[in-house]
């Protein structure tokens, strides 16, 4: 019995641990869809699919593009590494 | 050649929302996960800081009343002085959790600077609106950085201020310079430019 516990305990941490990877990965992604989402209720929004008339700041600054491009460069520069370093401990604790 | 105020607002929720990504995260593998490289230690501190700076140009190019140029230059001060403790704290050279309180007064002093710059009525146009509501949400929201100054490793303090962020750029978002609000635009605001 107590051999039993001692092996089930790690492995109820680990998953915890492996839900907080997936949770952190899912973040950026998430973020990216709400703005496509956005983009797609709300097509008046996206100046670039009616580009012509419109001055540079209308083509530059698009609210559901900016929050797509945040999602993506969190996911890419912040929750990869993240990632990592969570996995790398989970591994150093097993 | 300058940006309407509406896409300055959706730039500043831009910052905020990257804001509130960081702290959600942080919130999710805990501190000491994500300090585990410096650099991500002082992101979003740093980012709080540069929102600050940001906030500078914003008052010197955006003001047109003497009450804009107040609440501007209000939340620039207290966003650099909110990031700035936070990045002091991070770096180790200040030690006092007091200076953690710095970012409710931040959330307070920016929530009042919101209402008190807004003299329209809520349904006077959407920008109205959405002052009225930014201001309050901020001064209520400030519960959870003032709970996380004393009660640091609370997961649902660390969760309820990173959700905090997402409001907020929720609300910015969906800022336009003239625009009605539930069906309701005052003849004084002018005409919706699109």
């Amino acid at each position: 019995m107590e051999s039993h516990h001692a092996e089930r305990i790690p492995l109820e941490r680990a998953s915890t641990r492996s839900r907080r990877a997936s949770l952190v990965s899912l973040v950026g992604p998430v973020t990216v869809a709400a703005g496509f989402v956005w983009g797609i209720l709300q097509p008046h929004r996206v100046t670039l699919l009616h580009p012509s008339g419109q001055g540079f700041w209308w083509l530059v600054l698009e609210a559901p593009l900016l929050v797509a491009v945040a999602g993506l460069v969190f996911a890419l520069v912040v929750a990869r590494p993240l990632i990592a370093d969570l996995e790398e401990r989970d591994a150093a604790a097993r | 050649m300058q940006p309407h105020a509406e896409m300055v607002h959706w730039l500043f929720a831009t910052g905020l929302l990257l804001l509130g990504l960081c702290l959600l995260c942080e919130a999710i593998v805990g501190t000491e996960v994500w300090r585990m490289r410096r650099w991500r230690a002082y992101l979003w501190p740093g980012l709080a800081f540069a929102l600050g700076i940001a906030m500078w140009p914003v008052m010197a190019l955006y003001t047109n009343s003497a009450i804009h140029m107040y609440a501007h230059g209000s939340w620039a001060e207290t966003m650099m002085l909110a990031g700035g403790a936070e990045l002091g704290l991070v770096s180790g050279r200040l030690r006092s959790g007091w200076w953690r309180l710095a970012m409710p007064l931040a959330f307070v002093v920016s929530g009042v600077a919101f209402l008190v710059h807004e003299q329209n009525t809520w349904l006077f146009s959407r920008s109205a609106f959405l002052h009225h509501l930014i201001g309050w949400s901020l001064v209520g929201t400030a519960v959870f950085p003032l709970g996380l100054a004393f009660r640091r490793r609370s997961v649902g303090l660390q969760t309820g201020f990173a959700l905090s962020f997402f409001l907020f750029a929720v609300l910015l978002y969906c800022d336009r310079d003239v625009a009605p609000i539930f069906g309701h635009l005052s003849p004084l605001a002018g005409a919706p430019h699109r």
